[in-house]
């Protein structure tokens, strides 16, 4: 059996509710792991440990009161500094959010918090969500606990991290571009991008509203299941949210859904530009569905390698207006030298931002300038319906979709930090889900011959998340990639 | 798309309400002329029949009854939040001569 701190949400919760296990006793292991490997990993910005044991004690307290609130009841649950958490700090690894404290619950984190769960500190990740190796952020330098030389992947890097190194049980991330599921896969935990719509966005610091999305990371598909269901639904603070109009029992479905399944390989994802090994991986993994019976379909998705400048248009411009509002006025950084309105703007924000933020807010002040609008912004938006196209046109013919989650490991610290377009490359296959606003998971699919974690992704329909974690919960339980762990 | 893209650093980053000093203005610049080029990409897209998605499942406009929820927050809670504040009002420079 596994550490206490490297098992699942599936087996602790039967352990807690057998009595086997109390959430205090549980919760003190992850702090001492925390204590033992945080110097090393650096996944959170914050953390407070006489919070976390409050919060067990009140768990076990109503477990002991026959008032359990279901399998997140006592949990440990790691949150990315990107959602609200009332009372906690709320920075977004950014210095303009130096001081600010959260005044409320984001809705995801007030779902969690009714279903029982301990929130535990605040999880690192590139400045307001901005980037694909964590580096980006204004307080610590995540590692990544396969190889502490290399970056953990990102936004979500702390996520990851953290998952992987022991440090929390699950964790929450938020993806607009694949930042749950790059540092997933380059973690070798599983992480899972919603339906757009189907989580809300409330209490969640936008940075592109209309591709932002919270979902679980965890250690298996059946806890990121759990994590799901405890988190969707349609919010009235959030008008972007949507009802899903049966909500399946995502945990039993994984035990009936068994396929075959008609699964879609799009011949462009592994062309050019992939790490051999994890083409060869993930070409393995596609041989297992097809031994298991399911049929395996060449599909194609034409404008799928015109994401990157798609999303890089939509999303700074999203990002310059969103960002707006740190303006020094009425919460975060104010500049000491500013005199006039005017420098209390221009100064707070030179001085709040990092390179990247200032760089994205710069690039999509300019698609949205007058006389570029119509040439970047205006065809980004079309280019995307096509990518959208492209992708119900394969749903026609297919029930999910398979690909690597990115096109090489984990990569060096520094490797990419001056070359902004390379760095943008990392996520070439996760971005078009989000512009298509599709439900997408990675989970871990083997390690390279350097023992580097590899992540298979799998692409749903919309709302279809059932038939995604049923697809992804086969192959990893014939296989024992998830009970590998980082030796750190 | 433009054929020549041709971006003024010192406009736009007035525009974004930034401040950059000069070393930052060189590095941005350059990376930005380079990341520009690779959206030239797009322009080879026949687009002419193609209306644009602004997200991804069409939203209609989202109506709710007028009445008020209350406020989550006491003028004191928003005061403290500001960097500075008096009287559980926002100080800020004088912006009217």
């Amino acid at each position: 059996m596994p550490e206490l701190y490297h098992q699942t949400i599936a087996e602790l919760s039967a352990a807690l509710e057998a009595g086997s296990l109390s959430s205090v006793a549980l919760t003190e292991a992850v702090i001492a792991r925390t204590a033992a490997v945080e110097a090393k990993v650096q996944a959170f910005i914050h953390y407070d440990a006489e919070d976390a044991l409050t919060q067990a004690r009140a768990s076990d307290e109503r477990r002991a009161a026959g008032k359990a609130l279901g399998p997140l009841e006592g949990i440990p649950l790691g949150i990315k500094d990107i959602l609200a958490v009332e009372g906690q700090p709320l920075r977004c690894a950014s210095k303009i959010l130096d001081n600010f404290v959260s005044p409320y619950d984001a809705t995801v984190i007030a779902k969690l918090r009714a279903a029982g769960a301990v929130l535990w500190g605040r999880l690192n990740m590139d400045e307001f969500a901005m980037g694909s190796s964590t580096e980006n952020s204004a307080y610590v330098t995540t590692a990544n606990p396969w190889d502490l030389e290399r970056i953990p992947g990102g936004s979500s890097g702390g996520s990851a991290a953290a998952l992987a190194a022991g440090e929390a049980i699950a964790t929450i991330g938020t993806d607009t571009g694949g930042s749950i599921r790059q540092p997933a896969a380059l973690c070798g935990v599983v992480g899972m991008k919603p339906t757009y719509g189907l989580v809300s966005r409330y209490g969640l610091v936008a940075f592109a509203s209309s591709l932002d999305q919270a979902g679980p990371m965890s250690r298996t598909v059946e806890d990121a299941a759990i994590l799901l269901q405890a988190m969707l639904g349609k919010d009235p603070l959030d008008s972007t949210s949507i009802a899903m109009p049966e909500v399946p029992d995502f945990r039993a479905e994984l035990k009936t859904r068994k396929g075959p399944w008609k699964l879609g390989v799009p011949r462009e994802f592994l062309a050019e530009g992939i790490d051999p090994e994890v083409k060869a991986n993930i070409e393995a993994a596609i041989d297992w569905y097809r031994q298991q019976g399911s049929e395996i379909v060449d599909i194609s998705l034409p404008h799928t390698h015109l994401s990157v400048p798609v999303y890089y248009i939509i999303a700074t411009a999203e990002a310059s207006s969103n960002l707006a509002r740190f303006d020094g006025v009425r919460y975060g950084h104010r500049s000491a030298e500013a005199n006039d309105a005017l420098s209390l703007f221009t100064k707070s924000r030179g001085e709040g931002f990092g390179d990247e933020v200032k760089r994205r807010i710069i690039l999509g002040t300019y698609v949205l300038s007058s006389g570029y609008y119509d040439a970047y912004y205006l065809r980004a938006q079309k280019v995307r319906t096509l990518i959208r196209r492209d992708f119900e046109t394969a749903f026609e013919q297919v029930d999910a979709i398979l690909s690597p989650t990115s096109p090489t490991p984990a990569f060096k610290r520094g490797e990419r930090s001056d070359d902004p377009l390379a760095m943008y490359l990392s996520d070439i296959y996760t971005i078009a889900v989000n512009l298509a606003g599709l439900p997408a998971l990675s989970l871990p699919s083997g390690l390279t011959s350097e023992g580097l974690p590899i992540g298979l992704q799998v692409i749903g329909k919309a709302f279809g998340e059932a038939d995604l974690f049923a697809v992804a919960h086969a192959f990893e339980q014939a296989h024992d990639y998830h009970r590998q762990v980082a030796a750190i | 798309m433009t054929d020549n893209a041709h971006l003024d650093i010192d406009y736009v980053a007035r525009l974004a309400r930034i401040e950059l000093n000069d070393a930052e203005k060189k590095k941005l610049g350059g990376q930005l002329v380079a990341i520009l080029e690779h959206f030239e990409a797009l322009k080879g897209v026949d687009v002419s029949e193609v209306e644009p998605t602004a997200h991804a499942h069409p939203v209609e406009n989202i109506w709710r009854e007028g009445d008020s929820a209350g406020s989550v927050y006491a003028p004191e809670t928003l005061a403290k939040m500001a960097p500075e504040s008096r009287d559980q009002q926002v100080v800020v420079p004088k912006v009217v001569e």
